[in-house]
């Protein structure tokens, strides 16, 4: 994995490569999504295709005849971004067989939450398995936000969503989130990791080595949007970062069976309530009758914490 | 940019230049306005790798400037400028002023 042993990166040295994601496009004002799609692009230095799954990041970078991708890019449908990689990544291969194409090329997925979790998993969970050298990545923002903050697998119990909305009868959404990115290591794939935008350099030195890797990749990336989150269009670092330093979105990563946490606050972890209180879709934790939500909340969070530090601790490096 | 008619637009819905986006402006987006306070930056890039719209303009490893052509006005820059001695280094204004 000689990409990951190189000098580290600075972004002094970045920005001397060109920016593959353009200007113009339009994705709404503060957006987490296209700072994770520049870092990620920023990271590799080989020819690569993208396959986009329907949402937000497609939509709003390909409004006909406008593309902000300055990278082949193709989007097909909601429901099959993985499928779409899976055949390109195919058709390259064969080309190499044949002698047609000489030139090493990466392939890369992108979708969110709404098109990862739930509607393309079946097209996601066949990619893993059949091992195609692809990375697929889920930038993830907690809900359906393109077509208005519908609640999915991926959104945060309490949530205000617009199909699970707060009301005298439920406190937002009931159930907990699923964890796709232990989902996706229990595929056994070469590589599954968490990253989030405000600590670029892990970021980017994820997208190197699960490109590097041998066999295929998944990066659930943090993605903050302030629309569907009902906060301010400058805090999608700070919030992205919050969701690091309480543990609700912890940094680590297993490669080839081995887990590593990247980032442990240690005795600097800070409460949940730091990551929910500046958004809107959580403001109802904070009334006066909703202290168990907010205590249940915190207990998940610190459960899933202790039981990754496990898994870190059995299985991690020896 | 002018209308395609059915045997002008490329096959299959193709958009054949890439980065093209680059000609649609979205800096009429904004509220408010980024200014740089040259004297208070640290050339730390952080502006730089965290803004959404690509709108940060870097020439020889320096901060020289906002591409206000797509800038749509967030201040994540600000928020995220570490600037000097407390003295942030980008500060928003209100747009128009
Ligand atoms: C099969 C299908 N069902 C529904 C839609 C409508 N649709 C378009 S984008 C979208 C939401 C995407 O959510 P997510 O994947 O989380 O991405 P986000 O918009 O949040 O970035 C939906 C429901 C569609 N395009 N295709
Ligand atoms: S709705 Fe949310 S995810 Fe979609 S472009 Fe706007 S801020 Fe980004
Ligand atoms: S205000 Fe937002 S869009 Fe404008 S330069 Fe700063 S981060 Fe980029
Ligand atoms: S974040 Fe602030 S200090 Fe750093 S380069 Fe940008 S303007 Fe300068
Ligand atoms: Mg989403």
């Amino acid at each position: 994995m000689s990409a990951t042993q190189e000098k580290p990166m600075t972004l002094k040295s970045l920005s001397h490569k060109k920016d593959n994601l353009s200007g113009g496009h339009r994705m709404c004002s503060g957006c987490g999504a296209p700072t994770v799609v520049r870092q990620v692009l920023l990271a590799i230095d080989e020819p690569v295709v993208i396959a986009n799954a329907t949402g937000c990041l497609e939509v709003s970078t390909c409004l006909f005849p406008y593309t902000a991708w300055r990278v082949p890019w193709m989007h097909s449908a909601f429901e099959n971004a993985a499928a779409t990689a899976s055949g390109i990544e195919t058709m390259y291969r064969s080309l190499r067989k044949q002698g047609k194409l000489k030139k090493e090329m990466k392939f890369i997925a992108f979708g969110g939450d709404g098109g990862t979790y739930d509607i393309g998993f079946q097209a996601l969970s066949g990619a893993m398995e059949r091992g195609h050298q692809l990375l697929y990545i889920c930038y993830d923002n907690g809900a359906y936000m393109n077509t208005g903050i519908q609640r999915s697998s991926a959104t945060p119990m309490g949530a205000d969503t617009t199909t699970q909305p707060v009301g005298s009868k439920i406190p937002g959404k009931t159930v907990r989130r699923k964890d796709l990115t232990r989902i996706m290591a229990a595929h056994n794939v070469a590589y599954a990791a968490q990253a989030s935008p405000h600590n670029w350099r892990d970021l980017m030195t994820k997208v190197k080595k699960a490109l590097a890797t041998n066999g295929p990749a998944y990066m659930g990336i943090m993605a903050p949007c302030n629309r569907g989150w009902r906060t301010q269009t400058n805090d999608s670092i700070l919030l992205s970062r919050l969701a690091v330093d309480t543990c609700y979105w912890p940094l680590y990563e297993v490669e080839g069976g081995k887990w590593t946490i990247n980032y442990d606050p240690k005795d600097k972890k800070k409460p949940i309530a730091e990551w929910l209180k500046p958004q809107g879709r959580f403001k109802h934790l904070f009334a006066p009758g909703n202290e168990a939500l907010l205590e249940r909340f915190q207990k998940l969070v610190d459960d899933d914490w202790e039981s990754l530090q496990k898994l870190a601790a059995a299985f991690g490096a020896k | 940019m002018k209308q395609m008619n059915w045997k002008e637009l490329p096959h299959a819905g193709t958009v054949l230049k890439a980065g093209n986006a680059n000609e649609y402006k979205t800096g009429s987006w904004r509220t408010y306005k980024p200014k740089w306070v040259e004297e208070n930056c640290i050339q730390c890039l952080f502006c730089w790798i965290y803004c959404p719209d690509s709108a940060v303009v870097v020439k020889d490893e320096k901060m020289t400037g906002f591409d206000y052509d797509h800038c749509k006005g967030c201040g994540v820059c600000a928020m995220e400028c570490p600037g000097k001695k407390g003295n942030k280094a980008i500060v928003m204004e209100e747009e128009g002023k």
